[in-house]
């Protein structure tokens, strides 16, 4: 296997996330009863003409930004002509020979080592329909709902080694797109899919293999296990001494395998021409620096900055900067409780566990960053101990209310005021001569029981700090 | 003179004074149609009823005060490649023999606004393909001058109806002279705009880069009246485009006096009947009369035209109709075993011959490895037509020029010949390939069959084709010619 290269390309196509579709003024909600978002333009009824959604081309051109692209100034649509029912017009407005974006590149990391992926080109395009096949297979009904969504396609160079890297890359990828707002990246509900050209080249080798063409991977895990699965096969034909044919396979997930749809021969000629009902686009320096300007900072950039402005070890660093709104929400914190390291300790500890136990995330959690701030800094002035502030936490969580509100309602807050203190501990060294004794005696033990005599008293809201140092103090 | 004969601008002065109502007027054309369209045969559906709804709301409209406009309670006809909603719209193609749009295009709403009477659609050549309706999936439209001869097409139906009187005025759509043959071969005005002034929204689609709608009139002064209520900018269309619309009405009767008109050489002779070539010139020599100044020139890649246009063409077409698939809309052949076989049935016996005909040259031309030989070649030779007339226009104002090689040809002349057929075409190719405004208008008569006249102008100096066409209108002394109807009409031939 190791006297083997494997080079892999992927395709991406990315649903953009317009409130509605690329060519006319239908909705692009998902999983609605179908056939519900449709008019005569998405349906390409006879006569009616397609109109560009501008805000597809603006999130087309800030996808380009964010990979690192030159944005084409010229930039046209193409028709793409096939025959299949889920395509009403029986061509797709797609893009052909000038795309909205070209020659970018995403770095990642790929094992421990950064890497540069090329970035063929960015296009914009339209969805097909749905095929909804009847259980008995004799009937396939369409749902033309999601005619029309606009779509980006991104192509990468043949520039990924293993299969770990595609998935990698596609990682990297989708948090980049998260980042920009350009699409929610659902892989499960198809806002987000991948399609891979896979072939693999003995080391040292400069020719490419032969490709294949891998479809329908459904999940990151379908794409590494589907590319693993084809890697081998086309390594153990050439083992054997065979030839890699040239086709379009399909993942089979049941069967955990890579089934032909198509060869070489069979393969479509979509007889590309350009669209005559649109005007090519003209994407001017203006536009594209004006849609640069809402080019949110990267991943990669904010984690190097994380490091560096707020002194956090590079695992919370990565950890803060995962999504674009975990990060934002660690930085509002910071702002008012300047922190770091503690903002950054609550959120990776005690708010994304509360998170992952109640299925929210940050677009939905009641808990404001300043009312973590505020609560943290409570927990710094003393007024509430470490262990109440949890306890604290997990009200605020379930009720959205204040640290303060959340304190005073349960006669949470603690007490630090030294002159009540001294006379509880006063009262307990009393109640306790023996412990006391022990403890000048130099017995460290009998301190807890003392600590813990004052918090029983208390209810627990003592300061533990001053309690121990107060006691300390006084049994000198 | 009856009522159905009246012009436009002569009905609408008779309306907003109240001499007549809508209701009187279209009573009129529609008995009008019924007297002659059997021998006519230039409508696939009569709106009858519709048309009587409308004119009454027309009229009640004018009885509340309300402004009148100079197309209110005017009745005309659709080609019926445009789509009107909830009537049937079937480009004259048995696939859409049942297709009934839950739309209006775009041009038709601009006319319903202005309070105009849809009294019917009218027959074509099947999806517009073709110059003579013989091509018409129902029947062939004949000549109100001869009916032994064709009336022209695409738009044959609605310039036979026009020149008939069974409407006002009529919309035609031009793809390669489909406006302005047809007007030729009925002797009426019919103008082919700018490509991107007129909305095709809601056209059915043929050739999408070279489609054009426009109207089809009697007169010079309606055809200006048409094209302000049509023209104009319109969102839906991307193609369309926001250059102003001047009132085309204000041309009409200004002089002509200087204004340079471009003769090009290769226009008199592309294999031109000589009877037309003599006609045309003497129209030339009218105009110089009227002071036009005459400025000799050429347009040398004219003849290129046709074969670069018979690839972009059928091109587009073979996309535009690749939708005809039977399941969502339109005729779909049943009795079939699979879903393949339906699609297939479906489209053999759909589409006519010369449709089929221009899907597969369309397909071909576009297939991987012809693309760069046919369809790019193409649009770089329409390139060089079109720079061919921004020199031409560098030296003159219009230029002027035969519409058609010929007069209105018998049925059945041609159908046998494709080639020749496409011939006909040859001297409205090159403008429409050029995206360039025309109009025809007759310029005489060759035993008894009118001859047209094409003035062709500046990209959206629609103004000016105007200016001189209602000059020469206004000089010619036939200008109130009508069909010899009287011999057979009732009964037919
Ligand atoms: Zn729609």
């Amino acid at each position: 296997m190791s006297q083997y290269e494997i080079v892999i390309g992927l395709e991406i196509h990315l649903e953009l996330r317009t409130k509605s579709k690329i060519f006319c003024s239908c909705p692009t909600t998902f999983g609605d009863a179908p056939n519900t978002h449709v008019c005569p333009v998405c349906l390409g009824l006879p006569g009616v003409l397609p109109v560009l959604n501008k805000k597809a081309l603006d999130y087309a051109v800030l996808t380009g930004l964010a990979l690192n692209c030159d944005i084409n100034t010229y930039s046209k649509f193409d028709r793409k002509n096939y025959f299949y029912p889920d395509l009403p017009k029986a061509y797709q407005i797609s893009q052909y020979d000038f795309p909205v974006a070209q020659n970018g590149n995403l770095r990642i990391q790929s094992n421990g080592e950064p890497r540069v992926i090329g970035i063929n080109r960015v296009h914009l395009e339209e969805d097909a329909g749905k095929l909804v096949h009847s259980e008995e297979g004799d009937y396939s009904l369409v749902d033309y709902n999601r005619t029309g969504v606009p779509l980006v396609e991104i192509v990468t160079e043949p520039d990924l080694r293993s299969t770990e890297e595609a998935r990698g890359f596609l990682e990297s990828l989708k948090k980049i797109l998260l980042y920009t707002g350009v699409s929610d990246c659902k892989m499960e509900e198809g806002s987000l899919r991948c399609d891979a050209n896979v072939s693999v080249r003995l080391k040292g080798e400069t020719e490419l293999g032969t490709k294949t063409e891998l479809k329908n991977m459904n999940s990151f895990k379908a794409v590494q296990k589907g590319l693993e699965f084809e890697v081998e096969r086309q390594i153990s034909r050439l083992e054997k001494g065979e030839r890699i044919t040239q086709e379009t396979l399909r993942w089979d997930e049941g069967s955990a395998q890579t089934v032909s749809m198509r060869s070489k021969e069979e393969a479509h000629d979509y007889r590309y021409f350009p669209e005559p009902d649109l005007v090519p686009m003209e994407i001017g320096a203006p536009m594209v620096e004006e849609i640069r300007k809402t080019l949110p900072e990267l991943p990669l950039a904010k984690r190097e900055r994380f490091i560096a402005q707020y002194g956090i070890p590079e695992y919370d660093a990565e950890i803060l900067t995962s999504t674009r709104e975990m990060a934002d929400y660690f930085e509002e914190c910071v702002k008012i409780f300047p922190d770091p390291k503690a903002v950054s300790n609550w959120l990776m500890g005690e708010l994304a566990r509360h998170m992952n136990a109640a299925g929210l995330n940050f677009y939905n959690i009641k808990i404001a960053p300043q009312h973590l701030a505020d609560m943290l800094e409570m927990l710094q002035q003393g007024k509430i101990s470490g262990k109440m502030a949890k306890e604290v936490f997990a009200d605020m969580f379930a009720s959205g209310k204040t640290a303060g509100q959340v304190v005073a309602e349960k006669g949470l807050e603690q007490i630090s005021d030294r002159g009540v203190l001294e006379k509880i501990i006063d009262e307990v060294i009393k109640k306790h001569p023996g412990p006391a004794a022990d403890y000048r005696a130099r017995k460290e033990k009998a301190l807890g029981f003392l600590v813990g005599q004052v918090m029983k008293v208390t209810r627990g809201s003592a300061n533990p700090q001053m309690v121990n140092e107060i006691l300390r103090d006084k049994l000198k | 003179m009856k009522l159905y004969q009246l012009k436009v601008h002569e009905a609408h002065k008779l309306i907003s004074d109240k001499e007549i109502s809508s209701e009187e007027l279209l009573l009129s054309v529609l008995n009008r149609i019924e007297d002659v369209e059997g021998m006519v045969q230039g409508f696939v559906t009569v709106t009858g009823d519709y048309a009587r709804k409308k004119a009454r709301e027309a009229d009640e409209k004018i009885a509340r005060g309300e402004a009148v406009g100079p197309l209110t309670g005017i009745p005309f006809a659709l080609k019926d490649n445009m789509c009107s909603k909830d009537i049937l719209t079937t480009c004259s193609s048995k696939i859409l023999k049942n297709f009934i749009p839950p739309y209006n295009a775009e041009v038709f709403d601009r006319l319903e606004e202005q309070g105009a009477v849809l009294v019917g659609k009218t027959n074509m050549d099947e999806f517009a393909m073709g110059s003579s309706t013989e091509n018409s999936g129902y029947f062939t439209t004949r000549n109100p001058w001869d009916p032994a001869r064709v009336p022209g097409g695409s738009s044959g139906g609605s310039a036979a109806v026009a020149a008939a009187d069974e409407v006002l005025f009529a919309l035609g759509s031009d793809t390669g002279g489909s406006i302005r043959q047809p007007a030729s071969y009925c002797g009426v005005v019919g103008m082919k705009p700018t490509y991107g002034r007129v909305s095709r929204y809601g056209l059915i689609a043929f050739a999408s880069s070279l489609d054009q709608i426009g109207p089809l009139t009697r007169d010079v002064r309606d055809c200006a009246l048409v094209m302000n209520a049509i023209c104009g900018h319109d969102p839906k269309d991307s193609t369309s485009t926001p250059v102003e619309v001047p009132d085309y009405s204000s041309f009409i009767g200004e002089e002509i006096k200087g204004i340079r008109m471009g003769i090009a050489e290769e226009y008199f002779s592309l294999g031109i009947n000589h009877e037309v070539k003599d006609m045309v010139e003497e129209a030339v020599a009218g105009l110089e009369g009227l002071g036009m100044e005459k400025v000799e020139l050429s347009l040398p890649h004219t003849s290129y035209a046709l074969p670069a246009y018979y690839l972009v063409n059928p091109a587009e077409a073979s996309s535009n109709l690749a939708r005809y698939d039977g399941i969502r809309y339109g005729f779909r052949y049943e009795d079939s075993e699979s879903l393949l076989e339906t699609y297939k049935k479906t489209r053999s016996v759909g589409f006519g011959a010369e449709v089929k005909r221009r899907i597969m040259l369309g397909t071909y031309a576009l297939s991987s490895g012809y693309y760069d030989a046919y369809y790019l070649r193409a649009q770089k030779v329409r390139t060089l037509i079109k720079k061919d007339f921004d020199q031409a226009f560098e030296k003159c104002d219009v230029i002027v020029a035969p519409t058609a090689p010929t007069v209105a040809f018998r049925t059945g002349e041609k159908v046998r010949d494709p080639l020749q057929m496409y011939l006909n075409d040859v001297f409205t190719i090159p403008v429409s390939m050029s995206g360039l405004p025309a109009v025809s208008i007759p310029c005489g008569f060759i035993k008894g069959l009118p001859v047209g006249l094409q003035i062709i102008g500046k990209a959206f100096d629609e103004g000016t084709i105007l200016k001189v066409a209602g000059a020469f209108e206004e000089s010619m002394p036939f200008k109130n010619m009508k069909p010899a109807f009287g011999s057979y009409s009732r009964g037919g031939v």
